[in-house]
């Protein structure tokens, strides 16, 4: 590439010679290992439309969630025209661009599925124009409806069942995060340029299905660039040349942001890691004197304003799958280079400082990518952010690094994946626990009574013996991961076909490694299942037709959580052997395959359809949410349930394992510097032990209950907590929810 | 032959009994009856269950790398005192692997007679730190809330001074019973007179253990009684002087 103006001072070379935006980041970053004093508060301009926004989000809230819908334009990067918080503060907005016209409206978006789209629209009293409907079942087909006229019976059934749940068949998969930075580091036209020449140097010139559809695709992923410079060019930006300066770059890196959200709903639309990245253009200003401290955190405050704005139109069964309206628009900071150097920049803070600016708050996911090696005072800061805002996460970089390098974002809620050179196939989850029940009763659903797995002969004993057990269960869950991944083939070449993320892949290379991520559901309760039938004694109680549809337990048993290898052994096992499963089977794309223990706030609609199981946990009760424990199972405090955790394997579900945790304030020490420095000591040790991630909470069940019960608070208004993998305002999840979470074991001091 | 001690629970994550991260051992039988006591499940002399000093060096050390270079072990209960030759064993070991070792006490078993006080003095040598319960500085209110004198408490607290033992002194702050400004007041000119004092904490009383009595079938001594106002917590604080260590 030739050297351009707006690279000027910039080092490195291989970053000129291939579109490379780690090697720009390595060569140019400034590591920062002071503390946060040097942070500003928020501008006049921050405190206007914040205030604005807050306004916006309570007018939503008292709709019923939703403040506006359209439904006669059918999104696509250039079909609205530019929209502002408010027109007549737009010139304040440092960062500009909406997904609709107008502030919080949601876009109707209905390739992943007509019937979904106007569901979404007719739940909160909308109706779509009657001839979308037209085009989009006479003249255009669906992700959705491809998917169904080719699933067999046997999935259906599977599906309707529950056994497998939460499949991305009626909504965007997502998880595809493009490396928006690129549009900032070099602008639309070398990007295109580049493009080019792949699809020129695509295949040999024998025109195999591969090499045709590759080369479809690059065609529809430079029309999505070319389109990326329309519509920020309605927004008065050039973006065809790189950025110039730090607001020209967290603006270009935006609007590659705005095309993906203004394309794709997916379940998740993660933004990735860009803080070490920006701070480079921030730094260059700062010492141009172009820019001051508080011009540069009200950059960052402004976008993550508009990360704050963003929102699809949903259905109802999908809320109750991922409750609290969350789009992971996740965003990473810290981590560490291969290098050894910190990545913490004094973005990171700026980022984390946001929560302080303009309050709490669940978007963007904010995930602290944490080693032991960053700097005290980075790690003092982001305990002190967890303590008063219960609203980031964190994810061990020591772990992931190894596997994905130092460039990685995070594409969900918890999943790696590398920036701008891998995509992952999103696949929710198998429920292994109602498994498990297929097992001992034959593949009969002990809810539905149908015939759904393989018939094998079913367990007749009145107690369940272990070794049976666990021979049944091998062959039934050999059946389902099978079955699990035919199924998962179906739906990502659907999505390829019908729902192609274009304005994603644009921004990651060609020739791109994929994943093909599976996950499993009810994950601890098999595992207290199987010690009870081992340790204890398990006595079926059948139903008239002698399905076993409750157990009684006799005696004291190991339950996983409480770091007794007894039950912990049978979780490791537990995780290996499905792994291997779903890793015999032949994989869409050659995806490699993944798995995942990180069930959303879908464990309590999971557990509703899951019958009682041999831990004692009763028929409908919610699951346990990710690797999280059993409710009730901790029986030795916080540190012996994160050394259960901590021992499952994390390069054997590099998809992730989420566990949530709840300490309260008193707990964790008596004054804010002793709890700061407890919290880092716990994320020390358990993430010194392998362990992936750890959502932190820090308040008392009782402010649970209080905000439950008077949400109209306005101490309430922004109260966000950690669920797994994401955050949640409280008030905005489902009562139902609201006690699953209340239920769930708080840490407190004795 | 290895001693055992009757141990009531353990808990791997203290974060507020002493510096940093610990591991919590609740040690069986108490002899006070403190009216505010949050633990009254751990009173009884003979329950518990017996455990080695080695065993629980091992479980201990499954969260060593959660300690950082401040926490370790705290020996609770109940009265750990009550089981001195249990204690010095454990401590011991403990400080055999590098430990630091805490005792959260109330120090009623406390006497200068023999045979108590050569093992005393042999378990101070295994002990980086006290965590030590002054209840009440007047005699009478002590035992009308405790149901002792604090005579051989205070005189505890004398020698441990004598000797340089690290104390941090905590105060059980429980509206009209032990809140009272002539009290606090002395309290703190008594704590001022030691030498080895490193931290004072007042811990305002709360009600989360009353479920425990109610449990175990035991009327609750302090119905009706709140936590203390904001106000009244500075108020003791600043007459223990907490804000000198």
């Amino acid at each position: 590439m030739e050297n351009r103006e707006q690279w000027s001072s910039f080092q490195g070379r291989l970053w000129k010679e291939e579109v490379n935006v780690r090697d720009f980041i390595q060569n140019n970053y400034t590591p920062y290992d002071g503390n946060e004093s040097f942070l500003e508060g928020t501008t006049e301009a921050t405190d206007k439309l914040w205030g604005k926004l807050q306004e916006l989000f309570k007018e939503a809230r008292a709709k019923g969630g939703v403040l506006d819908m359209d439904t006669e334009i059918v999104s696509s990067i250039t079909s609205h025209k530019p929209g502002y918080i408010d027109e007549s503060l737009k010139d304040e907005e440092k960062i500009v661009g909406l997904q609709t016209d107008k502030p919080l409206k949601r876009a109707f978006m209905p390739f992943g599925g007509i019937k979904m789209a106007e569901q979404s629209c007719t739940t909160y009293g909308y109706e779509p124009d009657p001839e979308l409907h037209k085009i989009f079942t006479d003249y255009h087909k669906t992700h959705s409806d491809a998917v169904f006229d080719v699933y067999t019976p046997e999935i259906k059934k599977a599906r309707h069942n529950k056994i497998l749940t939460g499949l991305p068949d009626t909504y965007g998969r997502g998880r595809i995060v493009g490396d928006y930075r690129r549009v900032a580091l070099y602008g639309i036209d070398i990007l295109i340029e580049e493009k080019i020449k792949d699809l020129n140097n695509c295949g040999c010139g024998v025109m195999t299905d591969d090499i045709i559809r590759q080369r479809e695709e690059i065609a529809e992923q430079v029309k999505s660039l070319k389109a990326m410079k329309v519509m920020a060019e309605s927004y008065g930006f050039d973006i065809s040349q790189p950025a110039k300066n730090a607001k020209e770059a967290v603006q270009w890196l935006y609007f590659g942001y705005l095309a993906a959200i203004k394309t794709q709903n997916g379940a998740a639309m993660s933004v990735g890691r860009v803080s070490t990245f920006l701070d480079i253009y921030i730094e260059r200003d700062l010492k141009n004197g172009t820019i001051t401290e508080k011009e540069a955190q009200e950059l960052i405050d402004h976008f993550v304003m508009k990360l704050r704005m963003v929102k699809f139109a949903r259905i109802p069964s999908y809320n109750e799958l991922f409750s609290g309206d969350p789009v992971w628009a996740t965003l990473e900071v810290a981590g560490l280079g291969s290098d050894g150097r910190s990545m913490v920049t004094k973005s990171d803070y700026r980022f984390l400082h946001t929560l302080e600016n303009m309050g709490p708050a669940p978007e963007p996911n904010l995930t602290v990518l944490y080693s032991k090696r960053l700097q005290d005072n980075f790690r003092n800061y982001a305990a002190h952010i967890s303590i008063v805002t219960s609203s980031i996460q964190y994810e061990n970089d020591d772990v992931m690094r190894p596997v994905w390098g130092d460039d990685y974002s995070i594409c969900c809620c918890v999943s790696a994946t590398q920036t701008g050179k891998e995509m992952q196939f999103f696949g929710a989850r198998a429920n292994l626990a109602k498994c498990l029940l297929y097992a001992i009763n034959g593949g009969i659903d002990e809810k539905t009574k149908q015939q759904v797995g393989p018939n094998y002969a079913p367990i007749t004993s009145e107690y369940l013996d272990y070794n049976e057990v666990m021979a049944k269960y091998d062959t039934m869950m050999e059946w389902l991961a099978g079955l699990y991944v035919n199924c998962l083939n179906l739906i990502q070449y659907m999505h390829d076909k019908y729902y192609y993320e274009a304005a994603e892949l644009a921004l990651i290379d060609t020739d791109v490694r994929r994943t093909f991520a599976t996950g499993i559901a009810g994950f601890s309760h098999v595992v207290d299942s199987l010690s009870a039938i081992k340790y204890a004694k398990v006595k079926t109680i059948r139903d008239e037709d002698g399905i076993a549809v409750d157990y009684e337990i006799d005696g004291d048993f190991p339950k996983y959580g409480n770091d007794d290898d007894r039950a912990d052994d049978i979780a490791v096992w537990l995780l290996d052997t499905f792994l291997k499963k779903i890793k015999k089977h032949h994989t869409y794309r050659d995806a490699e395959p993944t798995t995942s223990i990180l069930t959303i706030t879908s464990n309590v609609v999971y557990g509703k359809a899951t019958g009682s199981l041999p831990d004692g946990r009763k028929a409908g009760e919610p699951l346990s949410p990710g690797a999280n424990p059993s409710y009730g199972a901790e029986q030795n405090g916080l540190l012996a349930s994160l050394n259960s955790v901590a021992k499952l394997p994390y390069t054997w579900a590099l998809d992730g394992i989420s566990n949530t945790q709840t300490i309260s304030p008193d707990a964790l020490g008596h004054t804010e510097s002793e709890q700061i420095s407890n919290l880092v000591n716990v994320m020390d040790g358990y993430f010194d032990q392998g362990a992936h991630h750890l959502n932190v909470n820090v308040f008392g069940t009782e402010k649970l209950i209080d905000a439950m019960e008077h949400p109209e608070k306005e101490e309430y208004a922004n109260f966000t907590i950690r669920v797994s993998g994401y955050a949640v305002k409280f008030i905005d999840l489902t009562r139902e929810q609201q006690l699953d979470v209340i239920a769930r074991t708080c840490h407190k001091a004795m | 032959m290895s001693i055992t001690g009757k141990i009531h629970s353990c808990e791997s994550f203290g974060a507020a009994d002493g510096p940093g991260v610990r591991y919590i051992v609740f040690l069986q039988g108490c002899k006070m009856r403190c009216k505010y006591c949050h633990n009254p499940d751990t009173w009884n002399l003979s329950g518990g269950e017996e455990k080695t000093a080695d065993e629980l060096i091992q479980s201990a050390l499954k969260f060593k790398k959660y300690w950082g270079d401040k926490g370790g072990i705290t020996i609770s209960g109940g009265e750990p005192l009550l089981q001195i030759d249990f204690l010095i064993d454990l401590l011991k070991k403990a400080k055999e692997e590098g430990i630091h070792t805490t005792i959260d006490t109330a120090g009623n078993p406390f006497t200068r007679e023999e045979p108590f006080f050569a093992k005393f003095e042999e378990l101070m040598k295994y002990t980086d730190l006290l965590l030590l319960d002054l209840k009440e500085i007047n005699p009478k209110r002590h035992k009308e809330l405790t149901g002792f004198e604090n005579s051989n408490i205070l005189e505890m607290a004398k020698y441990l001074s004598e000797i340089g033992k690290p104390v941090w002194i905590r105060h059980v702050l429980v509206p009209e019973n032990s809140d009272f400004d002539e009290d606090l007041t002395a309290l703190g000119d008594f704590i001022g007179s030691l030498s080895n004092v490193e931290k004072v904490e007042v811990l305002p009383y709360h009600t989360l253990g009353k479920f425990k009595w109610d449990n175990l079938g035991i009327a609750y001594q302090l119905e009706g009684i709140n936590s203390p106002e904001q106000e009244r917590i500075k108020n003791a604080q600043q007459l223990l002087g907490c804000s000198k260590y």
